[in-house]
């Protein structure tokens, strides 16, 4: 096993062109996500960093993939602007590149949308060694297949990412976290469909099973008070406001919940898939949370326990699962009951036909 | 056998499929297929199959695979870059008949929904859930969601809440040659490419959406609008730009100039200033105590801007009237002018006053009027080019005009289309946007999922002769008052 540090583009091409099999890496903040085997060389991209275009008038920014997103969120903050889905473990120095591969959205999502919502265009490498374009600079546009959809996710198997452009929006002058106790799972579940439907605004709503919300408003500074009474009473469960909410929620996004030693796995989930999962979780003792509204579950499987047994899990409870990391194992594939169906094959002949940047996590994931 | 012999041959089988009403082929029940919204575009298909099951539109895709026969699925007809433009002698699948909401679920808020369902109709139907469905091209009232899907159309809230894809979040379709895929799922949230977003915007070229997820949002406890009058166009823009530095998010910012205004005013009577230069709408919404702090600021800023008159809408009624006057802006141009081209090209936000000038250049370079309505909050420009078919040349004029304003806004570091989609109309000027590697790979891609290029061929990606331009005045449904132009 090899690593290359292209140090620009051209050089990035260069590595593609000569391998045959490689995995694009940023920081390796999800580790399962840049195991290899001893035939896959590694391309490591954190060579390839900065911020190349930002005007805050325009609400957008392009920066190469392997920029550290704390770096954007500071040049961002400057002008009191952010990306709106707090993308996670930016503390661990995730990368825009890695994020988007991920395809990973922190609770911010819940308000304005994921990473696929603000990404709005992207030049890759696909596996002949192209350089490729998608989307655009400007907020709008409708001009050719989005790419930067498809790019969202794909774990770097559709082509290496380059320069990344996206949306971002002028940050709330103040927010205040709210911690519901509800008292119960099925309370809390109750909840989070009757705060999906009001009209609060929420800017976060997680669940800390069995029965702990944490419901996030922004907004202007002198009505804060008043929306938060107001919330209050429309969940009528005994209520705690967060002090420093701000560190709360980037402790949050760096999953330092999970233990050091269980696997880390993302789920889609809907109300009904949580259902669904939680009381199995719950038996076997793993951590979770239940982020975005109940859109998306965090499950932290104890290093003791069989993956297969959590495959079962997900199949019967109707979603798949992405490992971001396995200390300790090694994993046949990251997904968990997910595979390419048909129309995914296909754009994978396309993008990399050769099969340059198939997966093949023969490496510890951890 | 020749090409006229396969389509023989597809029709008899389609014969099996669909009763006389619902397979037409007689030149008088064909006729209204051959354009859309586009009028200048015009094609005569062999066949319009109307199926009313998913199980029909399958049958039917697969059939015009066996027998090489070219495709085109069509909702309400109301693309403006002639996206549902028939394929010469090939097949129309027109799927208003599929219009069911298969599952309105307000606890997961989504709703299920056939294509041929009317945009509008989501969001009555959410309503009682206190839920809608963000996404409102002007034509919302008749377009459906499958057309929607095609083309990932926008609306005028796009800035805050994005366009069609950012709304859709699983997708059941027919690729082209019948193979049957699931793509997405119920949740926000997904694992590997996100491939329901990659469907959407593909303007057909991928095959038919059967099935739709949609995500609800709930409806705004409040909106609050404000109509702002200027003196000239750059006083618009550039209160724009000072919304937009205030940190502001509003739900919708909308321009419209004098001829616009002009126009709306004769059609609608939406009660806009007369003889203002422009005006610029601001809408703002979300719990009522945040609308009302906001709602200040904003007046502050309009002020600040040198706004000539404002009007602030106090009830719904007064705001349905700004807004109608906004979404009726071009099919009024009707009055001002027998035809009109309607763009769609994006530019930075910074470069809009540029932008204008320029378009107001070129518009007398070439001799012909431009009203100018366009998505602020986003830089999405929709110059309106007045023209009059009947008299020779201007048509190519306009076109030419319009292609200057395209090639102006790549030039700026924009886009050729904001919502409306490449369709036809925009297929000479893809090579201003994308490298031939960019087209090559786009045209790959297509490859690999149709190898017979036989869904909606001739759309996005540029490849022969575009169709000839043969046709002038409104469409048949836009002189109903029932389809109307973003």
């Amino acid at each position: 096993m090899s690593t290359f540090t292209p140090a620009n583009s051209a050089e990035a091409v260069e590595a593609v062109r000569e391998s045959k099999r490689l995995r694009p890496r940023g920081a390796g903040t999800k580790p399962a996500l840049c195991a290899v085997d001893d035939e896959t060389s590694i391309l490591d991209l954190t060579g390839l960093s900065g911020i190349t275009e930002y005007d805050p008038g325009e609400y957008t920014f392009t920066a190469l993939g392997g920029t550290p997103v704390a770096e954007v969120e500071e040049a961002l903050g400057k002008n009191g602007q952010y990306l709106p889905f707090d993308p996670p473990l930016l503390e661990a120095g995730s990368t825009l590149g890695g994020t988007v591969a991920a395809g990973l959205s922190g609770p911010g999502r819940y308000r304005y949308g994921g990473v696929r919502d603000f990404l709005i265009g992207a030049s890759f490498i696909d596996g002949d060694g192209r350089e490729l374009r998608g989307g655009g600079k400007v907020v709008k546009n409708a001009a050719g297949f989005d790419f930067p959809k498809l790019l969202t996710g794909s774990l770097g198997e559709l082509g290496v990412l380059l320069e990344l452009t996206f949306k971002v929006f002028p940050r709330k002058e103040a927010f205040a976290t709210l911690e519901v106790e509800t008292g119960g799972f099925r309370e809390a579940l109750d909840t989070i469909a009757l705060l999906n439907s009001s009209t609060e605004e929420l800017f976060a709503l997680e669940l800390r099973p069995p029965g702990t919300l944490e419901l996030r408003i922004g907004g202007v500074a002198s009505v804060l008070q008043a929306r938060l009474d107001r919330l209050r009473s429309l969940v009528n469960f005994p209520c705690v406001v967060v002090e420093a909410d701000e560190d709360r929620w980037r402790a949050a996004g760096e999953f330092s919940w999970a233990g050091a030693g269980d696997s880390l796995v993302k789920a889609p989930a809907t109300l009904g898939v949580i259902e669904a999962l939680d009381e199995r979780l719950e038996e076997l003792g793993a951590e979770r949370r239940y982020g975005c509204g109940g859109s998306v579950a965090w499950i932290a499987w104890p290093a003791g326990e069989s993956l297969a047994d959590l495959e079962e899990l997900l199949v019967e409870s109707g979603t798949s699962g992405l490992i971001l990391r396995s200390p300790g194992r090694t994993v046949a594939s990251v997904f968990i009951n997910r595979s390419p169906g048909p129309f995914e094959k296909r754009v994978r002949s396309v993008l990399d036909g050769p099969g340059t940047f198939s997966m093949r996590t023969a490496g510890q994931a951890g | 056998m020749d090409e006229a012999a396969f389509v023989s041959q597809l029709l008899e089988e389609l014969k099996k499929t669909y009763p006389p009403g619902r397979l037409l082929t007689a030149a008088a029940e064909l006729a209204p297929y051959e354009s859309d919204a586009l009028t200048a575009f015009k094609a005569r298909p062999r066949a319009v199959v109307l199926p009313e099951s998913a199980e029909e539109v399958i049958t039917t895709v697969r059939a015009c695979h066996h027998h090489g026969v070219p495709f085109m699925a069509r909702g309400s007809g109301t693309s403006l870059s002639g996206g549902s433009l028939p394929v010469e002698d090939g097949v129309v699948i027109g799927l208003n008949r599929l219009n069911r909401i298969l599952r309105l679920d307000p606890r997961e808020r989504i709703a299920v929904v056939e294509p041929g369902t009317v945009n509008l109709k989501v969001s009555e139907a959410a309503e009682r859930y206190g839920l809608y469905y963000a996404p409102d091209p002007s034509s919302q009232l008749i377009c459906t969601i499958g057309g929607n899907v095609a083309f990932n159309s926008g609306g005028v809230h796009c800035l805050k809440y994005g366009m069609t894809a950012n709304h859709v979040l699983g997708i059941r379709a027919v690729l082209p040659d019948g193979e049957l895929v699931e793509l997405g799922s119920a949740s926000l949230e997904g694992v590997g490419p996100d491939l329901s977003g990659f469907f959407v915007g593909s303007e057909g070229l991928f095959g038919i959406a059967l099935e739709i997820t949609l995500r609800l949002l709930p409806r705004p406890e409040r909106y609050h609008t404000v109509l702002a009058s200027y003196d000239s166009l750059e006083g618009a823009g550039g209160a724009v730009a000072l919304v937009v530095s205030s940190g502001l998010l509003p739900g919708a910012m909308e321009i419209m100039d004098r001829l616009a205004i002009e126009a709306a005013e004769a059609a609608v009577d939406a009660g806009y200033p007369r003889g203002a230069a422009a005006v610029l709408i601001v809408e703002l919404e979300g719990p009522a105590e945040e609308v009302e702090a906001e709602r200040l600021r904003l007046l502050e800023i309009i002020e600040e801007s040198g706004a000539s008159e404002v009007m602030e809408a106090r009830e719904e009624e007064e705001r349905m009237k700004i807004w109608k006057g906004r979404k009726s802006a071009f099919s009024a141009a009707g009055r001002l002018s027998p035809d009109f081209l309607v763009q769609d090209g994006v530019v930075p936000r910074g470069r809009l006053g540029e932008a204008l000038r320029t378009i107001e250049e070129l518009s007398s370079i070439h001799g012909l009027r431009v009203a100018n309505v366009f998505h602020a909050g986003d830089g999405n420009l929709h110059p309106l080019i007045l023209y009059d078919g009947r008299v020779d040349g201007e048509l190519e004029k306009a076109e030419e005009l319009a292609g200057e304003i395209l090639r102006l806004c790549v030039r700026l570091g924009g886009s050729i289309t904001g919502e409306h989609g490449v369709g036809v109309e925009k297929l000479a000027y893809m090579k201003d946007m994308f490298s031939d590697a960019n087209i090559e790979v786009m045209k790959r891609v297509r490859s690999a999922i149709d190898p017979g290029r036989l869904a909606n061929r001739g759309k996005m990606l540029p490849e022969g002769e575009p169709p000839a331009l043969k046709f002038h005045g409104p469409h048949p449904l836009e002189k109903e008052g029932r389809i109307s132009r973003e």
